[in-house]
């Protein structure tokens, strides 16, 4: 299933990578999380390196089974969702907005 | 194999007729729930008290001589990851615990519209992932024939609710055979339409470019009936295609005769015996009903694994950046913003959503994007490319929908590349926007049932049926 030759022409993943992705994922994992998960990635990615073996040079990347062209609705006013509903499902209302920590982490 | 349980078709009728009412027909299905659901878990919210004041209504327009339309009475349960306005909509993950949607997915609008009766909210592998309902937060759907075993999945809780007679049809989303492996591991047809011709409107995403919605019923027939229900064009959706529904119902009876079906030259390893004798004997059916068997090739097809592995997670990973603890569902309070999400998505989130977030994340960051993202991508094109190639010199493909029967719980749980190898056979579907369906075929290892994945090109879905039908009335 998995290939040594493969993995030399695929970037590794370590540590280091994992706990780095995560920050970007904004996903706080535990230490053991973090090894669990690079030892994961590895043997995943190390099965992917299965396409490696094809020229791909000249193949166009599909990221949608079919052509995608913008679409409008007609500008007409649609009524929108109930204001209230939405807010009754967030974790912290306030006046009639979503209230989150500071960004800066200090409270004002 | 005939259902032990009354098909949608029967049901409408029966009601139609005023032999039945839509309120004994529930309670019919309620009996069941409430005889094997805490066996079984099919369902993570059961809609007993609305269901019932539904079919009370309906049973007095039909009294008053108003039509409710063609599913009128008919229970039918929804994966919970379609919006229910006012209802949990969880997708089994802590992160949408007690969430309630403000307004329907268009298929729910749909259904309601036809006069069918919701009676609950089913299990699934959280926000989709997974192909053995084992992944659910809230815990494990079983496998109603046998409940040491899964249900398969993602859609587990909705195979399951109806192969244990919960509810006469269900709603699954089939985002690489979420809809099509549960379907064979429980005994019952599962649809996964052409791209674009379910509406996507209020199924909560999980990879947008794949997910697609269909039913699960007894019957080719009932699937039939559905899929003209739910289909069509929508313009809250602007991947949905803006044409008409094509009539499925009308060419059950039109057989195979003189119909081309492929079969893949080279199988892949790993399929169990008796499921490749099951394919075998449907290859024999159709062939005696006057079809041709054609051999075929898909070169790309083992690569499919590794495309999807890719592209799924890295579009999950974009489409669940919004579980960020701030509009709605679970938040973990802390200091400053950032580390707010980062504790409130460790908190909300399970392994397997964890697994595939960090897979997608690390295959579409900087420096690592044309390595896997954009070879992924290529692939996909060049299992686009074997299909049209295939497809012309057949109208259908047949497959097994799954390599083996139900596998016992706990099987594939510690190691995540065994659970995706049950998708080999479904996935290319999805990656080229291709319609499939699995028709249960008879039985394999330890009396399980086995299911038979009829594969046609996009819009192919008049074509896939009425080979659908005819195996139905082989098997």
């Amino acid at each position: 299933m998995s290939s040594s030759s493969d993995a030399k022409t695929t970037p590794k993943i370590t540590a280091q990578v994992v706990a780095k992705v995560a920050h970007l994922a904004r996903l706080d994992l535990t230490e053991a999380e973090l090894a669990l998960m690079t030892t994961q990635l590895t043997g995943m990615l190390d099965h992917f390196g299965d396409i490696d073996k094809l020229d791909l040079s000249a193949v166009i990347p599909m990221a949608q089974p079919f052509p995608i062209k913008n679409v409008y609705r007609e500008d007409v006013v649609v009524p929108g969702l109930d204001r209230q509903e939405v807010l009754d499902n967030a974790p912290v209302p306030q006046d009639g907005r979503f209230r989150v920590p500071p960004s800066n982490g200090s409270e004002s | 194999m005939t259902s032990k349980f009354v098909s949608v078709v029967d049901i409408v009728g029966s009601i139609r007729a005023g032999k039945t009412t839509a309120s004994d027909v529930l309670e019919q299905h309620l009996a069941r729930i409430d005889s094997r659901e805490t066996e079984i878990h099919a369902f993570n919210h059961i809609m007993a008290e609305s269901a019932r004041a539904n079919a009370a209504s309906i049973d007095a327009d039909l009294k008053a001589g108003n039509d409710r339309g063609p599913l009128a009475g008919v229970p039918i349960a929804l994966k919970d990851n379609m919006c229910t306005r006012g209802v949990p909509t969880t997708c089994s993950s802590k992160i949408l615990q007690g969430w309630k949607p403000p307004y329907d997915a268009t298929v729910v609008t749909r259904l309601q519209h036809a006069g069918a009766v919701i009676v609950g909210k089913t299990n699934l592998d959280e926000f989709a992932m997974g192909s053995s309902t084992e992944n659910s937060a809230f815990g494990p759907t079983r496998n109603p024939l046998d409940t040491s075993r899964v249900p398969g999945g993602s859609s587990g809780g909705s195979a399951a609710a109806v192969a244990a007679g919960f509810a006469a049809a269900s709603l699954g989303s089939d985002t690489g055979g979420s809809i099509r492996q549960p379907a064979a591991l429980c005994g019952v047809v599962g649809v996964k339409p052409t791209y674009g011709m379910v509406s996507r409107q209020g199924l909560v995403a999980f990879a947008s470019s794949l997910d697609q919605i269909g039913p699960f019923t007894h019957t080719v027939a009932d699937a039939a009936l559905l899929m003209e229900v739910i289909g069509g064009h929508d313009p809250l959706d602007s991947t949905s295609l803006d044409q008409p529904m094509p009539s499925l119902t009308a060419v059950l009876g039109q057989g195979v005769k003189g119909m081309r079906i492929g079969r893949l030259a080279d199988m892949p390893d790993g399929c169990e015996p008796e499921v490749l004798a099951r394919l075998d004997a449907a290859f024999a059916a159709l062939k005696a009903a006057g079809a041709t068997i054609v051999d075929i090739a898909l070169p790309s097809l083992s690569y499919c694994l590794t495309a999807y592995y890719l592209v799924a997670p890295a579009e999950a990973s974009s489409n669940l950046a919004r579980y960020d603890g701030v509009r709605y569902g679970l938040r973990v309070e802390s200091a400053d913003l950032i580390s707010m999400y980062g504790a409130t998505r460790a908190a909300g989130f399970g392994a397997e959503v964890k697994r595939r977030i960090m897979l997608g994340t690390y295959a579409l960051s900087a420096g690592y994007y044309d390595a896997y993202y954009g070879k992924a991508l290529k692939v996909r094109r060049l299992i686009a490319n074997d299909f049209a190639a295939a497809y012309q010199s057949c109208d259908v493909i047949l497959t097994p929908t799954s390599p083996t029967v139900a596998f016992p719980i706990g099987e594939k749980t510690s190691d995540p590349l065994t659970m995706y190898l049950c998708d080999i056979f479904t996935i290319p579907t999805n990656l080229a926007g291709h319609a499939a369906m699995s028709v249960p075929f008879g039985t394999g290892a330890h009396s399980m049932p086995v299911g038979v994945q009829i594969l046609a090109p996009a819009l192919g879905e008049p074509t896939m049926f009425r080979v659908a039908a005819e195996l139905e009335r082989a098997s």
